[in-house]
């Protein structure tokens, strides 16, 4: 390879091979729960097994008799203040004389091996006065409903609403519908976990998997009673988030343990402990109405949309924005009258998910255009373009969409991706329903074509004070010159690392790029979710880049004697072109920049009315589902799953098209299988035996068409990727269904006997 | 926990008698999930692995016999035309990781009702071999069920493996999941056509304690059959037959409600995938006709 392939590879716009992918494909990547320390100690933890139940006392007696035991805790070892929490401290680290949902955290163990600490465990004896339990959360806003928080007046988290326009509006055509969103579960391969190491004077580090190092920080701190200085934390190998790892999990846990025993302290969920250890996504009961013209453009749209927030708030608050700000989709409405309410349950927590609050609300507002559309008789993919945002209209709570808002390129562009054959003569039974299984060879099969579109907010919205910080140094290693950056931004498996080398090379023009480990010795990077990382770290990474570049050439000003210099590639050059230095000439010492960046501000949104600029950006995609569906059996195959999506810019074509597919799975998943089932507040199928998600062999191959338009306000013009196609291919797979069954199917996930019966 | 490692059937036998409460493992592809889960914890480990007789199929007297530790992947690729109701559900067992380890013994021994082996055995009229220090029995697998994860196994004994009379006619396995591979059955189905015998072999899986055949339906299918003298002319099924038979195959069953299906839904289920694998079945028998007399 000559010098010169080597300097153009790797910059924007190209797809550079992960520094993780083939580790994670040969199964040589170190995880989280792959963290060793030769003198460490197991942590574990001792779970509520009542959704709802009074602690009377705790006895550890008899855990702390077992050979092998170093410490056992409960709140009442706790140093610091028992509270944690992303927008309400409401979550004890450990219970304190109540639990409110199956699996909250009530006593620790740690010991020389896990088993002895789960053995242990299993001897701690709490004594529980079970509590009636608040289950259903379209009751728990009861007056006779008992309160889940009893400081708390009611089980309300968060009720926001929107009002525009005509408020009492009328229109020729109007149609309603109900629907209901089971919980869905993050689910990702590596299981909670991490290392606590005491420093020996009182401080602690930990290495965990997370996807914000700052946040967690904070919670650590409060809960220990320690100062920032004393609790560092770094970044261990995370094996996907999809939102469930912006609460804490393990952390504190962790933390307490080694600092009481003085002594390194692992902890490591299994995978049925995962499903206690982390929130899920928010059921949801949506009651949605459209009203419009012959013609099927719409004069109003009312929502009512309820969120299962759970035990503990978590990020229900925000997700409870989300629904309302973004819940009627990506249209044009003159009149708009949404409530949206998350509410305390003792059901398990939910919180963060990719889709973030859209997911569910998309189920809603897709289902219901493709009754409007076959009520005034347009195709539904025109009634999508007609009513669709472009750039200008301005949204339900009067935000200007001042950027691409490409809604009916999109859905008519997935319209007109080639469709699978038109199955014909005897077929392959893996191609049909049920697959191997043999459950049909063509009987009862009918096709269902469905469409969706959505649109998503990218960062955090509402007025939160979202930035990233980047450190960047640039240095002579060996007469090259390398930069080294730093954030303490959360790679989690989306390629962040490799966006952040494409764009030092791209804006220093070095070909060596270190990316320092992710910690908290640098400024936060906020977190990895709300598709937010390439934008908000990007742009922070591009500033310190720039901040760089400029004192490079300050320095080279200085040392040349000259005022008209640039960086080209890694050459220092005059106005003239003249190549007047090479960039390690000007770097016998260090350039180092630290930059904090933000993007444009968002506003909370007014109370009354639900009008403001509350999102930053926004990203649209739309999908086609063609499902085959054994319509006597209820069993759906889903044939193809074709989508478009505007990215802005891609700076990575592969890392793209690498969210598209993952995320359009997980929509998909939600459609079709993916659910917690919760009974009285108990979880009933925490495993991956009865969680199901889709495999290689429900998952089709996939046309992807992505779209550039660039978004003049943000870096690069890069929009957030991650999240649409977890939105729009869930609603398309599931009008693909009704499509094939003529079945109203008014809640994901699709059970094969909600098909047959 | 100790871990016994036989290297000879007579040695596994005298093993499991010397420690009757040390638990087989074969793929492990149950066992270590139970030990994963803490549902188990037995005294020792009984590794079968390293027996050679066990990993080995052979033709004795017009029939198979499938020792205990053969694998699903091995049933597909070496017996899909001797056995071929068993290899069609060894098709959808797990993964092929799994497949490539687990085996139709450990299945039997798990006695799980959602076997996935077990309905086309049942339709197939398999026997079990049992042996201990004590001798050896045969135990068709109807009665080899004595309820949820259990059988009629002693604490001293060990699965060898299974007899089976390869087909004389078509068979058919049918399994439902929520998703289109990687799943415990819902409920599944095996069906066997024997015309030698003039008789219909079933197995129910998934949607009772134990696998079960259903017997009055198969009575009435093969009944029904030579009432009208079907299994000699080979004619089509009347309307309605196949319909019936997969009524009667519902109501042999006694399924329960759990998270993954409904009991409605499992008895349904049953009803279309009996209906269908009879029609497949009968079709094929058909065709058998028309290729031999072409
Ligand atoms: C991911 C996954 C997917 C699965 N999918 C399916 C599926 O689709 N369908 C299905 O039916 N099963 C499935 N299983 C369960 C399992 O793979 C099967 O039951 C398999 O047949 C077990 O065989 P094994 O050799 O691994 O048994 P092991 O785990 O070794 O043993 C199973 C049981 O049988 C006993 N045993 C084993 N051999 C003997 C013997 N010779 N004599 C007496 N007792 C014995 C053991 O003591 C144990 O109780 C799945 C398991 C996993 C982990």
């Amino acid at each position: 390879m000559t010098s010169t392939e080597t300097r153009t590879a790797g910059r924007l716009g190209d797809s550079p091979l992960r520094p993780d992918g083939t580790l994670k494909v040969t199964g040589e990547f170190a995880y989280s729960s792959d963290l060793w320390h030769d003198d460490m100690v197991w942590g574990v933890t001792l779970r509520s097994p009542h959704p709802h139940a009074r602690i009377r006392s705790i006895d550890v007696t008899e855990a702390l008799r077992v050979p092998g035991v170093s410490a056992v805790l409960t709140a009442a070892d706790v140093p610091g203040e028992n509270a944690v929490g992303l927008e309400h401290l409401d979550t004890p680290a450990l219970a304190d004389g109540v639990v409110r949902y199956q699996g909250e955290p009530v006593a620790l163990v740690a010991a020389d091996h896990p088993e002895t600490a789960r053995r242990a465990a299993k001897r701690i004896v709490v004594d529980y006065e079970v509590l009636p339990a608040v289950t259903d959360p379209r009751r728990a806003l009861d007056a006779d409903a008992p309160l889940v928080h009893a400081s708390r007046e009611d089980n309300l988290v968060r009720a926001m609403k929107i009002r525009r326009g005509d408020p009492a509006p009328t229109a020729p055509v109007v149609v309603a519908l109900d629907f209901e969103v089971g919980m869905q579960d993050q689910a990702f391969l590596g299981p909670e976990s991490g290392l606590a190491v005491p420093d020996g004077e009182g401080g602690v580090d930990l290495f965990v998997a997370t996807q914000w190092l700052h946040v967690d920080q904070g919670q650590v701190c409060r809960v220990l009673g320690l100062p920032p200085e004393q609790v560092r934390l770094t970044l261990a190998g995370v094996g996907g988030a999809f939102g469930g790892r912006e609460d804490l999990s393990m952390h504190v846990h962790a933390c307490l343990l080694a600092l009481h025993t003085g002594k390194p302290v692992k902890m490591s969920y299994a995978r049925d402990e995962s499903f206690f250890g982390h929130v899920h996504r928010h059921p949801a009961w949506l009651r949605y109405e459209f009203g419009a013209s012959e013609e099927g453009e719409l004069i109003y749209a009312k929502a009512d949309i309820l969120f299962d927030g759970g035990a503990y708030a978590s990020s229900t608050g925000a997700v409870v924005g989300n629904g309302g700000t973004l819940g009627l989709g990506p249209y044009r409405i003159p009149s708009v009258h949404v409530d949206a309410r998350g509410v305390y349950t003792n059901n398990p927590p939910c919180g963060a998910m990719r889709g973030f609050g859209c997911v569910q609300a998309a189920f809603a507002h897709e289902a219901l255009m493709d009754e409007l559309a076959d009520r005034v008789g347009v195709d539904r993919v025109e009634i999508r373009a007609r009513n669709g945002m472009v750039e200008g209209d301005l949204n339900i709570t009067g935000q200007v969409i001042d950027s691409a808002a490409p809604v009916a390129e999109l859905i008519r562009t997935v319209r007109d991706l080639p469709l699978p054959p038109e199955p014909e003569g005897e077929r392959d039974i893996r191609e049909l329903p049920g697959g191997a299984s043999n459950t049909t060879h063509g009987e009862g099969v009918v096709r269902g074509i469905g469409y969706a579109v959505t649109y998503k907010n990218v960062g955090f919205s509402e007025g939160f004070d979202d930035y990233s910080t980047a450190r960047v140094r640039l240095e002579a290693v060996a007469g090259e010159p390398v930069a080294t950056v730093h954030t303490a931004a959360a790679e989690v498996g989306q390629g962040l690392i490799t966006i952040e080398q494409q764009i030092c090379r791209t804006e220093l023009g070095v070909d060596q790029v270190v990316v320092h480990p992710k910690d908290t010795s640098v400024g936060s990077g906020g977190s990895t979710s709300a598709s937010r990382q390439t934008y908000v770290t990007g742009g922070a990474v591009k500033a310190a880049c720039e901040a760089v570049r400029t004192s490079v050439l300050r320095r080279a000003a200085a040392l040349l004697q000259r005022s008209d210099l640039r960086l080209d590639g890694d050459k220092i050059v005059a106005e003239s072109g003249e190549v007047v230095a090479g960039l390690v000439e000007v770097l016998d010492e260090p350039v180092e920049e630290t930059v904090e960046w933000r993007h444009r501000p968002t506003f909370p949104i007014d109370p009354e009315t639900g009008q403001g600029n509350a999102h930053v950006q926004y990203a649209f995609s739309a999908h086609r589902a063609v499902v085959d569906v054994d319509t006597e059996l209820g069993l759906v195959k889903v044939v193809a799953l074709d989508t478009a999506q505007d990215v802005g810019r891609a700076l990575n074509p592969d890392a793209v098209v690498g969210q598209i597919q993952g995320g359009s799975a997980q929509g998909m998943g939600l459609a079709l299988m993916e659910e917690i089932v919760v009974q009285d507040g108990h979880v009933k199928n925490p495993s991956f035996t009865d969680y199901l998600i889709p495999t290689i062999l429900d998952m089709p191959p996939m046309q992807v068409k992505v779209l550039e338009y660039a978004d003049p306000h943000a870096p690069y013009g890069v929009r957030g990727v991650g999240e649409p196609p977890t939105i729009s291919s869930g609603p398309a797979v599931a009008a693909a269904v009704r499509a094939a069954t003529g079945k109203a199917l008014r809640r994901v996930p699709i059970r094969p006997e909600h098909i047959t019966f | 926990m100790d871990f016994l490692a036989p290297t000879s059937w007579a040695e596994a036998l005298e093993t499991k008698a010397a420690h009757p409460d040390a638990l087989p493992v074969a793929g492990g592809t149950d066992v270590m999930v139970e030990l994963n889960f803490d549902h188990r914890r037995p005294a020792a480990l009984l590794d079968l692995t390293r027996v050679p007789e066990l990993q080995e199929w052979s033709r004795d007297a017009g029939r198979i016999r499938l020792g205990a530790g053969v694998t699903y992947s091995r049933v597909i690729t070496e017996l899909g035309g001797a056995l071929p109701g068993l290899a069609m559900a060894a098709r959808t067992v797990g993964s092929p990781q799994i497949r490539n380890r687990g085996t139709v013994g450990g299945n039997l021994g798990a006695a799980s009702p959602a076997g996935d082996s077990h309905p086309a055995l049942l339709a197939a009229f398999a026997e079990v071999e049992i042996a201990s220090v004590r001798g050896t029995r045969v135990v068709p697998v109807a009665e080899f069920f004595t309820g949820v994860k259990r059988s009629v196994l002693e604490a001293d004994e060990l699965i060898a493996a299974v007899r089976v009379t390869p087909p004389a006619g078509p068979q058919q396995f049918c399994k439902i999941g929520t998703r289109n591979a990687m799943v415990i059955a819902v409920s599944a189905f095996g069906f066997a056509l024997h015309p030698d015998r003039r008789v219909v072999g079933t197995g129910i899986g998934s949607a009772a304690p134990t696998p079960r055949p259903a017997p009055e339906a198969a009575a009435f299918l093969a009944g029904e059959l030579e009432a009208a003298g079907l299994w000699d002319s080979r004619g089509p099924l009347p309307e309605g037959l196949a319909t019936d038979f997969g009524r009667r195959v519902r109501d042999a069953a006694a399924p329960i409600d759990d998270v993954r299906g409904s009991a409605a839904y499992r008895l349904h289920a049953l009803s279309v995938m009996a209906r269908r694998a009879a029609t497949w079945a009968w079709d094929s028998y058909r065709d058998e006709n028309r290729s031999a007399a072409a």
